[in-house]
């Protein structure tokens, strides 16, 4: 396999950074050190004015495959993946049909090994995600799944909720709760307020989202679980599980770039891109998420990247399905909202890579998903999942320049600020100057 | 704020200026006249098409746009969406380029769906689109007719016209509107009209049927449903929209009746001139007893008839995109 060497780049370790080579391997890190010798024949990368950190982890991807591949493949969303500087990405059970079972979460994982990136699998809690019974947990962590949701929706009933969480437990696994209350969500389109009131749409209110968070809280504490709340969107939720996990309980969250860069407002003319479960919320919220994600209670930033055919996009806000592209944007915006040119590089890696491979316990030599190293220090021996990530570049979102099969993102046209210009999965230079090699 | 429906699309009423309705208002009077000639037609928009896309059927609504355009000599295109593909799932983006292609000037919508029109006039931009009620949100054209009612009862009362008050006959006016607020576009129409005209709105109904976030809407809400059918000047009610669900938002037909319905004892509270007003079509002995219907200041039938001059106007002054001027 051949080799790289990256020049001058801000080499960002968990706690600390320094400007450096990297030099990677036979598909591992070699030397990483101040100034590192061509050993003869590596290609060089000057990464002058670039941050060089582990690659990007995404605990929330829909792949869409099996079942909807005219919106998403496994492939297309790693290609996708690979262009947001993602070297591992978690697959979302809600399929068709869900991953419930052994069977089809290995033809995920076969199909994920197959693609240019890292590929884990969340399974479902329960079997077809109906929420009625629960799905072989123990079977499918056996194959390596650390990750179990019924997203899309959350687990409604408490009485099944406190079993999953008591028998997730001694398996070391964690479930991920999408946390909305679907009787107060009342099958609405987006947040209730003033906006929605008076567009008469249907609301789904904070509440919904609040309650769960709440109920969700009293039930790991009761159980002595280990949860993981998905995308969450309110201010209050934020405060919630900031107080939760102050009292010891094990509970870890992510937030979505859609979510701390646009509000409600954007669903004033009735433009179902920006139709999304939970909803865009108030300006508020944005502001309570944007300073959250500079502390310590968030433990990953993460897509919820959703494809959807374009032709089901065109139909009425009520009527579209939820959802919207994430992949290609995730670090960009999250560079934006950690203060964009005052952006501490340690956060954004920790909201970008290291958190999220924590809380997907993707580990070092992990033969039954084959993972590399996606969450350790940037040293020597390290398998080489790197990001190479300019911030200084400015560039325009256009959803003319997209590499997943879908096209539905909210950012068409949005002035960007940061850009990943390489990215290393796998021992391998996959995304070379923002494109695939 | 848009100041002028020359030329433009009519989806909402929320961004239509004073100016704009009372022009609007005014074009429609000059109709009038047109619909008690025996020859009721004018060549104003001879030429044009004028689409109507119903996805909810509405025989009236339906009935009163197709009439309007007519009598301005358009050609209609009516596509009756129930026998047509959109039922076999074509996308609303789909069905609108299919009728575009035959050559259209304008497109009534009427959406179950909240926002359907606005995104129909995103892609077809060359097309007026007049929306004829979309899901809860609007139905703009039952709100300018509901104001020039209004204003041509105020004036005949006062011995003048329509066109020379303008909307003088709205400052101050107190205006009480009843019931299922929350799921009502009728509502959300009335309210944006009459606000902009000057009027003062109050909203009495069941907690549940109001909307949320109603304290920021630009209305009040009444703690005193009978006191407040003292105070209004005009009584606008509207009709329990059972297909929207509204059952479960209140124990039964039966409390709503008795505790908002407009009985021939809550009637006797309000002033003889006090003007009583319905959408249509009315679930009489629900919202409103029949013998209160049938009152002489209840305005029901001239609502129904001023809908073709209304819509003469919005049709005219959106597709002709000129004032009035010989064509009548």
């Amino acid at each position: 396999m051949s080799s790289l060497l990256l020049r001058h780049g801000v080499v960002v370790h968990d706690d600390s950074v320094a400007v450096g080579d990297v030099l990677v391997h036979d598909g591992r890190i070699v030397e990483v050190g101040a100034k590192v010798e061509n050993p003869g024949g590596a290609r060089e990368i000057d990464c002058s004015g670039s941050w060089i950190g582990p690659g990007f982890v995404d605990l929330h991807t829909h792949l869409r495959e099996p079942g909807r591949e005219e919106a998403e493949t496994i492939e297309s969303g790693a290609r996708a993946a690979a262009i947001g500087g993602y070297t591992a990405v978690v697959a979302m059970a809600n399929t068709e049909p869900a991953l419930d079972n052994v069977a089809l979460v290995s033809y995920v994982l076969d199909r994920g090994a197959r693609t240019l990136i890292d590929v884990a699998v969340c399974g479902a809690i329960t079997q077809g995600r109906r929420g009625e019974l629960l799905a072989p947990l123990a079977e499918m962590a056996q194959l390596g799944v650390r990750l179990f949701s019924d997203d899309g929706t959350g687990v409604q009933n408490p009485l099944l909720m406190l079993r999953a969480l008591t028998y997730a437990k001694p398996l070391g696994v964690r479930l991920a709760q999408h946390c909305e209350d679907e009787l107060l969500a009342a099958g609405g389109s987006m947040n209730e307020g003033l906006l929605s009131s008076r567009r008469g749409l249907v609301g789904r209110p904070a509440l919904a989202e609040e309650l769960m968070v709440m109920r969700d809280i009293e039930l790991v504490r009761h159980s002595g679980g280990a949860l993981h709340f998905l995308h969450l969107s309110t201010a209050r939720s934020l405060e919630m599980v900031a107080r939760a996990r102050l009292e010891g309980l094990d509970i870890t969250c992510e937030v979505a770039p859609h979510h701390f860069t646009l509000d409600e407002s954007s669903c004033d003319g009735f433009d179902p891109m920006f139709k999304v479960h939970p909803p865009l919320r108030t300006a508020l919220d944005v502001v309570a998420l944007r300073g959250a994600l500079q502390g310590s209670d968030i433990d990953a930033v993460a897509t919820d990247h959703a494809p959807h055919a374009p032709e089901l996009k065109d139909l009425a806000f009520d009527e579209a399905p939820a959802g919207m592209l994430g992949l290609e944007h995730a670090a960009s915006l999250t560079y934006e909202a950690l203060g964009g040119e005052s952006c501490d590089p340690v956060r954004f890696f920790s909201l970008l890579s290291r958190g999220p491979a924590r809380v997907a316990q993707l580990r070092q030599g992990d033969a039954r998903v084959r993972h590399g190293a996606h969450w350790a220090a940037l040293v020597a021996g390290e398998d080489a999942n790197l990001v190479v990530f300019d911030p200084a570049r400015r560039w325009r979102a256009s959803r003319e320049e997209l590499h997943g099969r879908s096209l539905n993102t909210p950012y068409h046209g949005r002035a960007m600020l940061g850009r990943v210009r390489a990215t290393i999965a796998k021992g391998r230079l996959v995304v070379d100057e923002g494109e695939l090699v | 704020m848009t100041t002028t429906l020359r030329g433009q699309n009519l989806l909402t009423l929320e961004d239509l200026s004073r100016e704009a309705i009372v022009e609007i208002l005014d074009t429609a009077e000059s109709f009038v006249e047109v619909n008690s000639r025996t020859i009721k037609k004018v060549p104003a928009l001879k030429g044009r098409v004028v689409a109507s896309l119903f996805y909810e059927e509405s025989t009236r609504t339906r009935l009163s746009f197709e009439t309007a355009a007519k009598r301005l000599s358009a050609d209609v295109l009516s596509l009756a969406v129930a026998s047509s593909s959109v039922k076999k799932g074509e996308s609303l983006r789909d069905t609108i380029a299919t009728i575009d292609a035959l050559g259209i000037d304008a497109v009534v919508m009427r959406h179950q769906s909240s926002g359907a029109a606005v995104q129909v006039s995103r892609y077809v931009p060359h097309v007026r689109v007049i929306n004829a009620g979309d899901g809860q949100h609007q139905h703009p054209t039952q709100g300018l007719l509901d104001a020039f009612t209004i204003r041509q009862v105020l004036a005949e009362r006062a011995g003048t016209t329509g066109r020379d008050s303008g909307s003088e006959l709205f400052e101050g006016l107190r205006v009480l509107i009843v019931g299922d607020i929350r799921h009502s576009r009728v509502a959300r129409s009335d309210i944006d009209a009459y606000v902009a005209l000057g009027a003062e709105v109050r909203v009495a109904g069941p907690g549940t049927l109001l909307p949320p976030d109603v304290e920021h809407w630009p209305v009040s809400v009444v703690a005193n449903y009978d006191e407040a059918l003292e105070w209004a000047d005009v009584v606008g009610l509207l009709r329990l929209q059972r297909e929207r669900g509204s059952g479960s938002f209140v124990p039964s037909l039966g409390e709503f009746t008795q505790t908002f319905g407009l009985s021939v004892p809550r009637a006797r509270r309000l002033r003889p001139e006090t003007i009583i007003m319905h959408p249509g079509p009315m679930n009489r002995g629900v919202e409103i007893d029949s013998r209160v219907a049938d009152l002489p200041s209840a305005v029901i039938e001239r609502q129904v008839a001023n809908g073709v001059p209304i819509r003469m106007a919005v049709l005219y002054l959106a597709v002709a995109g000129t004032r009035m001027e010989s064509v009548l």
